[in-house]
């Protein structure tokens, strides 16, 4: 299979721009944030009464409900370039995927790309569902970094890859690997930010800036055990298809390669997770560190055991 | 003496009470994680035991405790292995009485309808047209599915109780269990599995699998002692390997053939093409690719005019270049005294580039690709006693560097030659380098267990998926005959709901159920009565909310209180 340079470098194009458009995305953000309401009082503008009629007169508030204040505007401008970004992005690993005639997931390059646009889509997906807007600066800040070293120090030239990746499990395997992890990075957002908020909660005067302007504590657990949930089933058959794969490429199903020992230190992390929420004395920061433990297992197993440790998980260019 | 035995069952109980607690499990359940990490962060023998003499070399002080403690062998480890067996142990004594409750629970009728549906979670009321049993039948045709006790109650009101979900238990039990079987079937594969490599020569040799010394290298099972492989023979005819200008290999193929059972001992072969992901799968057996390299052909022609030629493997160094080192032993032809014999024994050894490169002052040779383009040796030729006959094993890629130290073996030339060049020794002895053969290394592996892992691992995954997926949830229905009048209609509906675990998303189900069970032939002329949905802790609010529900929504308590309320009881 030959290689379209041509098509490479509109991936590489595409692939810059967007980190530079989630940055804006994230200053965006990060511009609500600074200068926005407190999430308190914007939650009394949801109530909205049976069939639409406003349950209570509203005196104060009609004028300002007509248009959206700055600091909003620029949260969802920030939305807005998020999924921009999110399409160049898209397109940065489908172009590489034309050019080289192959799943755009054979190297640590496009690995991490791939894991981060799993990351922005799910983000893309809560923020549908759930008001947590203002995460969207501490979700994106991971990762515009993991990009931006997988564009730098891990970049690889569009090319073929081994023969024993030349198997449709690589589809099967790297895509469950890719979308559990990308799941996980806005988990791990999450509860970081949970312990944050739990602090700012207990005691007003900790973090006191930024406390005030997350959602509540609440949401934040939940969204972290929503996505939890979706990735966790994921990543538990992302682990036996690499099994499966591994007894045809190997020789093994199981050898405690480095990355297979991590990704299972990562699932049994996140099953401490699980069982963590339904523990008594262990729900709310507890559970909340033990994500984030499992956040750091992860990008430990992005970086890490490919770039420190030698083991059969190393792809072309790098590792 | 009974205070004695009472205080040590009271020990034994609270001892096995704490081990299968939660607490326990998770802690455990760290404990796993964090003692899996010198695995990934220290060398281990059983990835690379090279490169755990090295880390020992480094680490003259601390290297032979932790080989001690076993930190370079982690997984077979038994302080590893005390983690995961305390682990299965805590989860089996959590797993019994939870099975033995689903089971209770699976014949047991839903719980009694609540005095005050208006606490629940998730509420709402109306008054209806409809009389009391018409909306009960209603109910009961709309929550089919759904297991029920219809239940009555003074002053002709009544109730419907269901609950569903069921499956979410069954999920979770299957999952526990299923992990459980996987962890045996693992052992068992431990047990009576084996692993062996061999390096075969691709012009049509043959190997069999009939013993331990077929292998070059061999990792049995415990219960395994050789001598009950499973029969079968293979045959590599040919191999190709095709390397982009990289030097990044691109395909690896052999054409191999195979025969088991009944063909054995005759010459029915099946063809195979043997490549990476594509092992052969044959008696139980599978045959695997590892790897190939390269056999440089050397033509001896001895000084009384008689010729020797031999091809044996020769190790790569580099797997860029696949750059090897090697040995070929040629004992001199037509000698029958053995004593005679060791002064003239040849070895030549060296280095062979399958597509040579040279250094700038065009001695030192290297290896620019991995195919053979332009291949060159550069050999030092031994000759003297090599030391075969002395009974002690030596390397096949090298010779015994004790003879040289001993003066018994002599190094007689060094010279670079490529294909077709030859050098000639003091006593005219000629050595050509006559040609390139190829070899594959191969491994067979075996292991009867791993399906029965296969398995275990699906039903892992679907009771995994059910456990999360499903949701415990009740729903209740009180319909009570509206005396006072009031709201116009004949009949005050109202239905109460609860997510039994901490499972979020019960809210839009509610949300239509209580549509469902609300719409039924509704008073035209009476204004809907306010149907509250209380905030419920599992859900976000508005946001989240399903566009049927919105409607619904009249306050919203401030969020709070625990995440995953219990059972009302």
């Amino acid at each position: 299979m030959s290689i379209n340079s041509t098509l490479s470098q509109y991936s590489d194009l595409s692939y810059t721009t967007a980190i530079a458009i989630y940055v804006f995305a994230m200053l965006l953000h990060a511009a609500e944030n600074a200068f926005g309401r407190r999430a308190v009082q914007r939650e009394q503008k949801a109530l909205v009464a049976a069939g639409g009629v406003p349950l209570a007169e509203q005196p104060s508030r009609g004028v300002v409900d007509t248009g959206r204040a700055l600091p909003e505007r620029l949260g969802r401008m920030g939305v807005s370039l998020t999924v921009l970004g999110a399409a160049l992005h898209f397109a940065s690993l489908a172009l590489r995927g034309l050019a080289t005639g192959r799943v755009p997931w054979g190297n640590m390059y496009e690995y991490i790309s791939a894991v981060c646009l799993g990351a922005v889509i799910a983000w893309l997906v809560m923020l549908r569902r759930h008001s947590v807007r203002q995460l969207g600066a501490f979700v994106l800040l991971p990762l515009v970094v993991l990009m931006f070293l997988a564009g730098t120090v891990l970049y690889a030239q569009a090319g073929p890859v081994v023969p024993a990746l030349k198997s449709y499990w690589l589809v099967i395997h790297v895509s469950a690997m890719v979308i559990s992890s990308g799941v996980v990075l806005v988990a791990g957002v999450a509860s970081l930010l949970y312990l944050v908020k739990a602090r700012h909660e207990a005691n007003p005067s900790t973090f006191a800036k930024l406390g005030s302007r997350l959602p509540a504590a609440d949401a934040l657990d939940r969204l972290a055990y929503r996505t939890t949930v979706f990735a966790l089933p994921l990543m538990t058959f992302g682990i036996m298809a690499g099994a499966i794969w591994a007894e045809a490429a190997w020789g093994r199903y199981w050898g405690w390669d480095p990355k297979e020992t991590v990704a299972l230190v990562s699932w049994v992390i996140y099953a401490a997770y699980l069982h963590s929420r339904a523990t008594a004395g262990w729900r709310g920061n507890r559970a909340a560190w033990v994500n984030v433990v499992g956040f750091a297992a992860t990008v430990f197993n992005l970086f890490f055991v490919n770039l420190v440790t030698t083991g059969l998980h190393s792809y072309a260019g790098v590792g | 003496m009974r205070s004695q035995i009472a205080a040590a069952s009271a020990f034994l109980r609270n001892t096995w009470r704490g081990l299968t607690s939660m607490r326990t499990a998770l802690v455990l359940l760290f404990l796993l994680a964090l003692a899996a990490l010198p695995g990934v962060l220290l060398p281990q023998y059983s990835l690379n035991s090279g490169k755990v003499a090295e880390y020992k070399a480094e680490h003259s002080t601390i290297g032979p405790w932790l080989d001690k403690l076993g930190f370079f062998n982690v997984f077979a480890a038994p302080w590893f292995a005390a983690i995961y067996l305390l682990l299965f142990i805590s989860l089996i004594g959590c797993l019994l009485p939870r099975t033995v409750e689903y089971l209770r629970q699976l014949r047991a009728r839903p719980g009694l309808t609540p005095r005050n549906l208006s606490r629940l979670p998730h509420h709402a009321e109306r008054t209806v047209d409809a009389d009391v049993d018409e909306v009960v039948a209603a109910g009961r045709q709309r929550l089919r599915g759904w297991r029920k006790e219809i239940g009555e109650e003074p002053g002709g009101v009544r109730t419907i109780s269901a609950e569903r979900g069921y499956l979410r238990e069954a999920g979770n039990l299957v999952f526990h269990f299923s992990m459980m079987l996987l962890l045996v079937g693992l052992a068992v594969g431990k047990l009576v599995g084996y692993e062996g490599q061999v390096i075969v020569r691709a012009d049509g040799s043959q190997w069999c699998n009939s013993g331990l010394f077929n292998y070059d290298s061999f990792r049995p099972g415990l219960t395994v002692d050789g001598t009950n492989l499973s029969p079968f023979c293979v045959r590599v005819d040919s191999f190709r390997a095709n390397y982009l200008p990289s030097g990044q290999a691109d395909t690896f193929h052999a054409d191999i053939a195979y025969q088991a059972g009944d063909d054995l001992g005759t010459d029915r072969w099946n063809p195979y093409g043997l490549e990476v992901n594509e092992p052969l799968r044959v008696a139980g057996d599978r045959v695997y690719l590892l790897g190939h390299g390269y056999a440089p052909r050397f033509v001896v022609t001895f000084p009384d005019g008689q010729t020797r030629t031999q091809a044996i493997q020769w190790r790569p160094t580099s797997t860029a270049t696949l750059l090897s080192e090697g040995a070929t032993k040629f004992d001199p032809p037509g000698v029958t005294d053995p004593a005679e014999r060791r002064k003239h024994q040849l070895a030549i050894t060296g280095l062979f580039a399958p597509t040579a490169a040279y250094d700038h002052t065009g001695k030192i040779l290297t290896s620019a690709f991995p195919m053979v383009n332009n291949p060159a040796v550069a050999v030092d030729v031994y000759r003297g006693d090599l030391g075969t006959d002395s009974g002690s094993p030596q390397s096949i890629f090298s010779i015994d560097e004790r003879m040289v130290r001993d003066g018994r073996l002599n190094k007689v030339a060094r010279q670079n030659l490529e294909l077709g060049q030859e050098l000639t020794l003091d006593d005219g002895t000629r050595i050509r380098f006559d040609g390139v053969e190829q070899w594959i290394s191969i491994q067979v592996s075996h292991d009867p267990a791993q399906v029965w892992v296969l398995v275990a691992a699906v039903l892992v995954l679907a009771g995994l998926g059910a456990s999360l997926v499903i949701k415990r949830r009740r729903v209740w229905l009180r319909v009570r005959p509206n005396g006072a009048g009031e709201g116009g209609g004949r009949t005050v509906v109202e239905v109460g709901g609860l997510a039994r675990t901490d499972q979020a998303g019960y809210g839009e189900e509610f949300g239509r159920l209580a549509g469902d069970l609300l719409a039924a032939r509704t008073s035209g002329t009476a204004p809907n009565k306010i149907v509250a949905d209380r905030a419920d802790p599992e859900r976000t609010g508005s946001d989240e909310a399903g566009p049927d529900e919105t409607s619904n929504k009249t306050q919203r308590a401030a969020a709070g209180g625990g995440h995953d309320r219990q059972d009302v009881p």
